[in-house]
């Protein structure tokens, strides 16, 4: 204190400094209550089907029926209905399978990343967005295992004694990489669940009070005998804060990894450093893309609006924005090493994009992924909803593009001009792509009809009631 | 009085008065409580003298081994069990084998991370004393309790109920077993 007076007296200007008042943005608008918290949530799960929900059900389960019918004719006829051809053996499957894992990132970042930041914005996002990456992760894997032909030998991917007594090649990216997924899609279910846990023991109540002693079983089966006890919450939360401290590295590896899947290959625009940290952010940017396609129709529809509110749209449009200038500055330093390393094949490459045979498809990605987050800038547009799900539609489509360029476009143009070629992917692919939304949406679906949307503890525990010295202390 | 119940239980309608409420019970003495709320109160471990989760420990030991299991699996698939020349690349080098062996360690982790949880918790109980108290359903929504077991050594009906009634606790009542 002395010290603070003596520096004030030889700098008077400090005298006149006052520290700022910041307020804080409320996370729960309109000061509601924790059993307005309660009822909002579980009333989504309590009350009669509404009639948006079967259509859009019945709509996506139509829609995922194109999956089942392009796997059954793959497995029944073989790889080849699908339209690779040497060089390009990797397209659409490779494309779809990093498109959707790089989806699911979002919802682990928001899980865990951003739990470990302390950004307390992310609890009535991180129960959806957690669902979104393992349905994202299926739909993921869906393209890896059908590819690899007879689908009935997928399990050769993993080290299990087999007649032929033979092991798999660890020295091989694509072997690393069926341990990042599987290890990705297991945390992330465990994870999903042990924040589940507190909120289906309140279902297990309130159906039990409610006389649905079957739904009681049911919830309570799962809920573990969860009954609240601050001596569990100790070590419940010691382990959730645990689970986010390893999900976090868990999902920059995986990316990483799913890019090693490339960069470790010698070919030109594969070839590259820059790919695991470009990967990292543009998984995230599609991913939250994503979550904003998903979470933008759910507030309206549930009218959500004191929990999601526009402070994390705003929040989620500039983490979209930072991704996306992220990605675009990697493009132009993808660009500017192909120049400076002065390597023909690597610059071949890159001018190939831009203005190769699959230029379209480049400048989709471009316009999409490095112009549409730009909008995000501003105030108003983040203030309007419509125009920021328009737009999330568009980064979900760019990076879709991103992928597509990525490896279409360095296979097709590969170092033997005699095998040059133009790749087209057959009816079977498209629809086998297509039926994963309808896959994905089906999942997404049975999960905001059959479990809390939000995580209700979390919630409670950042509203201002729940602070136990504010206001009513005593000391 | 040495009747049958499992405890004594009172109903806090705030975090704050649960709060203070705890550290009373604390100071009083008690051992074999616990408190009910719907969300983990922030600092209410330590108002109940809770000392750190051992989880973390369990965490380790589960990273540890998840660790150890992808370099030995890499190492002896691949330089002992069928070796086999790929690229001219070495039979094994921790290199290669690190990106498995740390999702591995993650994969390890998670598991020891969350059945530590449960078998510290004691968890799967589907019936606990708690859980047949009429008001449990509050409990999880909005309601906050503590719960004093009868199993303590300081507790005593008559002196139990007047400490938790003078902590500010409503609704007290015995808990069957």
């Amino acid at each position: 204190m002395a010290h603070a007076e003596h520096a004030a007296a030889a700098n008077p200007i400090l005298q006149e400094v006052k520290p700022a008042s910041l307020p804080r943005a409320v996370l729960v608008e309109n000061n509601r209550s924790f059993s307005w918290i309660t009822e909002k949530i579980c009333n989504i799960i309590e009350g009669k089907t509404p009639t948006w929900w079967w259509v859009c059900f019945i709509l996506a389960c139509f829609v995922a029926s194109f999956t089942v019918a392009g796997i059954v004719y793959l497995v029944a006829t073989g790889v080849g209905v699908w339209g690779h051809a040497n060089p390009v053996n990797w397209a659409w499957d490779i494309v779809n399978f990093v498109f959707w894992i790089g989806i699911g990132h979002a919802g682990t970042l928001i899980s865990a990343i951003l739990c470990l930041l302390r950004q307390k914005w992310r609890t009535s996002i991180n129960r959806a967005a957690e669902a979104m990456t393992i349905f994202a992760v299926v739909c993921a894997a869906i393209f890896p295992v059908f590819h690899v032909g007879r689908v009935w030998y997928a399990w050769y991917l993993f080290p299990i004694p087999n007649s032929n007594v033979i092991w798999q090649n660890f020295r091989s990216p694509l072997e690393w990489d069926v341990f990042a997924v599987s290890t990705y899609g297991t945390v992330s279910v465990l994870f999903w669940y042990v924040g589940l846990i507190p909120d289906l023991a309140v279902l297990r109540d309130r159906f039990f009070a409610a006389g649905n002693k079957f739904r009681s079983f049911l919830y309570g089966l799962f809920a573990m005998g969860w009954r609240g006890s601050n001596r569990h919450w100790s070590n419940y939360e010691m382990a959730y804060l645990i689970l986010a401290g390893i999900s976090t590295p868990l999902v920059l590896s995986v990316h990483t990894i799913v890019s090693f899947d490339f960069a470790v290959s010698l070919l030109p625009g594969w070839h590259t450093t820059i790919f695991p940290p470009y990967f990292v952010a543009g998984a995230i940017f599609s991913g939250f893309g994503m979550v904003l396609t998903l979470m933008l129709p759910l507030r309206a529809v549930y009218g959500l609006q004191d929990l999601i509110t526009q402070y994390h749209i705003d929040c989620m449009c500039k983490i979209t924005l930072a991704t996306g200038t992220i990605v675009g500055y990697a493009y132009g330093m993808e660009f500017f090493i192909a120049w400076y390393g002065a390597n023909p094949y690597e610059g071949f490459a890159f001018v190939n994009r831009a203005f190769g045979h699959y230029a379209w498809a480049y400048w989709i990605m471009i316009s999409c992924n490095v112009i549409t987050p730009q909008f995000f800038w501003f105030k108003k547009i983040r203030e309007n909803t419509a125009l920021v799900w328009i737009l999330s539609i568009f980064v979900n489509v760019g990076m879709w593009f991103e992928r597509f360029v990525i490896i279409v476009t360095s296979l097709a143009r590969d170092f033997l001009p005699s095998s040059w070629g133009y790749y087209s992917p057959s009816i079977v692919e498209i629809f086998t792509f297509f039926g994963t939304f309808g896959v994905f949406s089906v999942l997404f679906l049975l999960f905001i009809r059959f479990l809390p949307v939000m995580p209700m503890a979390e919630l409670k525990a950042v509203t201002p009631q729940a602070d136990v010295h504010g206001g009513h202390d005593h000391h | 009085m040495s009747a049958p119940s499992y405890g004594l239980i009172a109903t806090f309608n705030t975090a704050p008065e649960l709060y203070h409420a705890a550290e009373q019970v604390r100071d009083a003495g008690y051992r074999n409580w616990d408190c009910i709320t719907p969300f983990p109160v922030h600092g209410l471990d330590k108002a109940m003298g809770l000392k750190r989760s051992i989880v973390p420990r369990i965490s380790l030991a589960g990273g540890i081994t998840g660790f150890c299991t992808g370099m030995t699996m890499i190492w002896w698939t691949g330089a002992v069990d069928y070796k086999l020349i790929v690229g001219g690349k070495p039979y094994f080098s921790p290199m290669f084998a690190f990106p498995v062996s740390y999702e591995l360690t993650i994969l390890f982790t998670a598991f020891a991370t969350i059945i530590g949880m449960f078998v510290l918790n004691g968890l799967p109980m589907h019936y606990h004393p708690v859980l047949k108290y009429d008001q449990i359903r509050k409990g999880m929504d909005d309601t906050f309790f503590i719960v004093i077991e009868a199993r303590d050594p300081r507790f005593n009906l008559a002196n139990t109920k007047a400490l938790l009634e003078k902590a500010g606790g409503k609704a007290i009542a015995e808990l069957e077993p």
